[in-house]
């Protein structure tokens, strides 16, 4: 067990930016939050799964909806609690903690505010270990944990619960429902007992983040190369470096998808890379061919700060690198790449992990 | 004739210009009492030219003593924050992001209220006057006159917010009160911060623009007056004491409208080099273009419409070191006229680079005479190389575009940038933000979220571009000269109905000006 103090939170949603890969909502809010919920409640303690007993209940909290709402219409801070509690009530057992279902973006520190209220502590895991569109992408899925009884609530006291037969159901439900709650819900879900969470989750997620904002803040502080500190620290690999070109944008089904083409620089003169996204960086394409495609992480950095850029905030002359990092190991299973492969998200082609398209980098 | 001045944290600077011509400029220090250096400024520019002063016609002032006041925790009033949007907002009370010190300064009296508005125009709560005039009383009470109203998704809906006001000024007869809708645009803290912070400069604004005004009448100019704002354009002086929080960073986009005018482009890109960093700005339309993301004042996180810049370590006091060759970012900064070896220092910088490269005759040339011409020749590529690459990030494609050098450290851009189609080193370059004062116009601004189930596209768009001529018109420009400058649509993910945030701006010339 450890504390999840206000430093540690600044270096999370710091890490958080960058397992988001683009998308997974502006950590700000949610940052804000839960250092108010710190102050005003004391520091959340953080466990390990294997500190947990096996029948110990688990219920992830998170925000759904519009990032442009969030920053807007703030929540109240009880449809959190609602949200959670009515798991709880529901299923009729206590519950022993919280998680992140998402560590990238907004949704890994979203948990800290609820645990910080209650009293409870959070697990250091999560069922991404990145950002992804739907609320039927987390690992869960793959182990047939439902993500029912599933809670959302809105600042009003309102709160709608689910039984659906398949997470994905749940998903078209909980989009509908948001939309009559103002665009932006809060939720509860996937409860699990620890045991299943031992199989099912990824494990070390916060932790991984609170590590990779330490090393960007820590790099930025002795002035050290941000790009190459945060590549190691994440295992991954460098695949391009070059300078945005053109951006092409598209609205589909709510959904903010594009390309940016990237003309390579330095050693890389002469290539060019697509990067095509959906709210996340998904896939890249070096000169046409597919390099490394979701669910593997593409991280777009700027060369100089190793800031993360964001898919809207790509643009033409940004001078960037791109790293890519290997997933968490249970999306390559069958069942996983049927979730978040790249059919999925409609690329015609077959997911290669990319430490088989490229060599260890030192 | 107009008369611009640039009223800085160490200069004011003051131009007299009759069309597109400078009669005449000046430089002086600027004085803890700000009008006094003003005055001395308008004296020397009058004198310098002869003129009549009937024949000014208006005076433009930039002042950054609002920034200054907020980042200094100086005259600011005590002020109450009444936020509408109960029962959500609730975790985040107004305040919350701010720095401790400046919110004990304030006096954190921050009350929340039922009202506010969904993204789809919806109301979140019914609006409850009672529970207003309750609080209002409160704030009453405590002695307060400076209030802040906020409420949720006011940019699509301001009813509650101007409800609110009228209850709180029965309550407190002659109340100070801003309206978070008239300033700021969606992001609820941003804008509410900024509501907050202008209440709390304007006691500091009436007496400062007075003080303008007893300047002016010192020297019996009776020409109307102006302040500039953040974007570019100008407010009468009655407005600018009801909305000083609007002049926030008006000094880079004088600059660099000042450059425009110099230069005569509408369109490109300004390369501003000073002593140790080079700011790199883009002009569309005669404007900086704006940065997208949120900006922090005195360490409040605010949403105002700032010029998009770029910033790199280079200036005429970057340190070089031959061996590897590295050009910045260290620099000394302004001590260059006693450390550069030209000055008789013993400190190797890029102006002594320039000077050896033979395309400046600055200081003791014979100090660097003795310099490795190679390494000249190879620290001049690299500046340039350093500038092309931050010239080249801040373009929007990659048509060559012409690229305007300011500042006193324009002597480092010595051969041709990188997809530049032409560089101009205009005169005047020193006053550049006097003169961006002098020219300004008169803008009014839409940003919105518009249904586009509801509306089709153009109907969003020409609503939004009524919306910001409209309030251009009620800033002071004349009807005829209103064009729209910048439209920006945004799509918005996971919002139903096709949301799409329009951003609109409209100027046009002062009405008489």
């Amino acid at each position: 067990m450890r504390i999840i103090d206000e430093a540690v939170l600044e270096d999370l949603a710091l890490g958080a930016a960058v397992l988001g890969t683009g998308g997974g909502g502006d950590p700000y809010i949610g940052k804000l939050m839960a250092r108010q919920a710190i102050r005003d409640y004391g520091p959340v303690e953080l466990y390990t799964l294997d500190e947990l007993d096996d029948d110990d209940l688990v219920v992830p909290t998170a925000m759904m909806g519009a990032p442009t709402v969030m920053v807007e219409k703030m929540p109240n801070g009880d449809d959190i609690v609602n949200a959670f509690q009515s798991v709880g009530k529901y299923i009729g057992k206590p519950i022993k903690a919280t998680m992140s279902i998402e560590a990238g973006g907004l949704n890994s520190v979203v948990p800290i505010y609820c645990a910080a209220r209650l009293g409870v502590p959070m697990v250091d895991c999560d069922g991404m270990g990145r950002a992804f569109p739907e609320l039927q992408m987390v690992t869960h899925t793959i182990h047939g944990i439902s993500s029912t009884p599933f809670a959302m609530s809105d600042e009003r006291g309102n709160t709608v619960l689910m039984e659906t037969i398949s997470n994905l159901w749940t998903e078209t439900f909980a989009r509908s429902v948001t939309v009559n709650m103002g665009a932006m819900a809060m939720i509860a879900l996937y409860a699990a007992t620890a045991a299943q969470l031992r199989e099912a989750a990824i494990p070390g997620t916060i932790t991984l983040a609170e590590e990779i904002g330490k090393t960007v803040r820590r790099a930025r502080l002795e002035e050290a190369e941000p790009v190459e500190t945060i590549r190691r620290s994440v295992g991954g690999f460098r695949i391009f470096k070059g300078k945005i070109g053109d951006v092409q944008r598209r609205t589909e089904a709510g959904f903010a998808k594009g390309d940016a083409f990237i003309d390579g620089i330095d050693e890389y003169a002469g290539q060019r890379l697509q990067l095509s996204f959906q709210n996340e960086h998904l896939a890249a394409r070096i000169d046409g061919e597919f390099r490394v495609t979701v669910p593997d992480l593409l991280a777009v950095l700027d060369v100089d700060t190793g800031e993360p850029i964001t898919t809207e905030g790509l643009r033409y002359g940004f001078r960037v690198a791109i790293i890519a990092i290997p997933c968490a190991e249970k999306w390559r299973s069958p069942k996983g790449l049927e979730l978040v492969g790249p059919a999925y998200f409609g690329y015609d082609t077959d997911y290669v992990p990319v430490e088989e398209t490229y060599k260890p980098q030192a | 004739m107009r008369i611009g001045i640039d009223v800085g944290g160490t200069n004011t600077d003051a131009v007299l210009m009759d069309g597109a011509a400078v009669l005449s400029a000046t430089k002086t220090p600027t004085t803890a009492n700000v009008s006094e250096g003003i005055a001395t400024a308008l004296r020397r520019v009058i004198a310098d030219s002869g003129i009549d002063t009937a024949a000014i016609d208006g005076v433009m002032i930039g002042t950054t003593h609002f920034t200054n006041a907020v980042v200094e925790r100086k005259h600011l009033t005590p002020t109450a924050c009444i936020r509408l949007g109960l029962p959500a907002t609730v975790c985040l009370p107004p305040m919350v992001d701010w720095p401790d010190d400046l919110r004990e300064i304030v006096g954190g009296n921050a009350h929340l209220a039922h009202g506010g508005h969904e993204f789809d125009g919806r109301e979140i709560s019914a609006y409850q006057p009672e529970e207003v005039r309750a609080i209002a009383g409160k704030i009453r009470d405590a002695g307060l006159t400076a209030v802040a109203i906020s409420s949720v998704f006011s940019p699509v809906n301001a009813t509650f917010e101007e409800q609110s006001a009228e209850i709180v000024r029965e309550v407190i007869p002659g109340a100070n009160i801003t309206l978070s809708s008239e300033i700021g645009r969606i992001g609820l803290l941003e804008r509410e911060n900024a509501a907050i912070m202008n209440s709390c400069l304007r006691q500091l604004a009436a007496r400062t623009v007075d003080g303008f005004k007893a300047a002016l009448d010192e020297l019996a100019i009776d020409a109307p007056f102006y302040i500039s704002q953040n974007d570019g354009t100008l407010m009468n002086a009655d407005f600018a004491k009801e909305y000083p929080v609007l002049t926030f960073a008006s000094g880079p986009t004088n600059s660099m409208r000042g450059a425009a005018f110099l230069s005569g482009l509408k369109d490109a890109i300004v390369v501003d080099v000073g002593g140790t960093t080079t700011d790199i700005g883009v002009l569309q339309h005669g404007f900086p273009r704006v940065a997208a993301l949120a900006v922090d004042i005195g360490g409040v996180r605010t949403n105002f419409r700032m010029p998009d810049t770029y910033s790199i370590g280079l200036g005429g006091g970057s340190i070089i070191s031959p061996h590897p060759l590295k050009v910045g970012p260290q620099s000394v900064g302004y001590e260059l006229t006693e450390k550069a070896l030209v000055f008789g220092g013993d400190i190797l910088t890029a102006t002594d680079v320039i000077v050896a490269g033979g395309s400046e005759d600055i200081g003791d040339k014979s100090a660097v005479a003795d310099l490795n011409a190679e390494m000249v020749a190879a620290a001049q590529a690299r500046i340039m190389e350093m500038i092309a690459i931050a010239v080249d990030r801040m373009k929007t494609s990659a048509t060559p575009v012409p690229v305007i050098v300011v500042g006193g450290g324009s002597i480092l851009v010595t051969g041709a940038i990188e997809g530049a189609s032409e560089i101009i080193k205009p005169q005047h370059f020193p006053v550049a933000n006097a003169i961006g004062a002098a020219i300004a116009q008169v803008g009014g601004e839409c940003d919105r979220i518009f249904s586009l189930a509801e509306l089709s596209r153009e109907q969003a768009l020409e609503q939004a571009k009524a919306e910001a001529s409209e309030r251009a018109f009620n800033a002071g420009a004349a009807a005829a000269s209103i064009e729209i400058v910048d439209v920006e649509e945004v799509p918005l993910a996971y919002l139903p109905g096709n949301a799409t945030r329009i951003m609109v701006k409209a100027v046009g010339d002062l009405l008489g000006g």
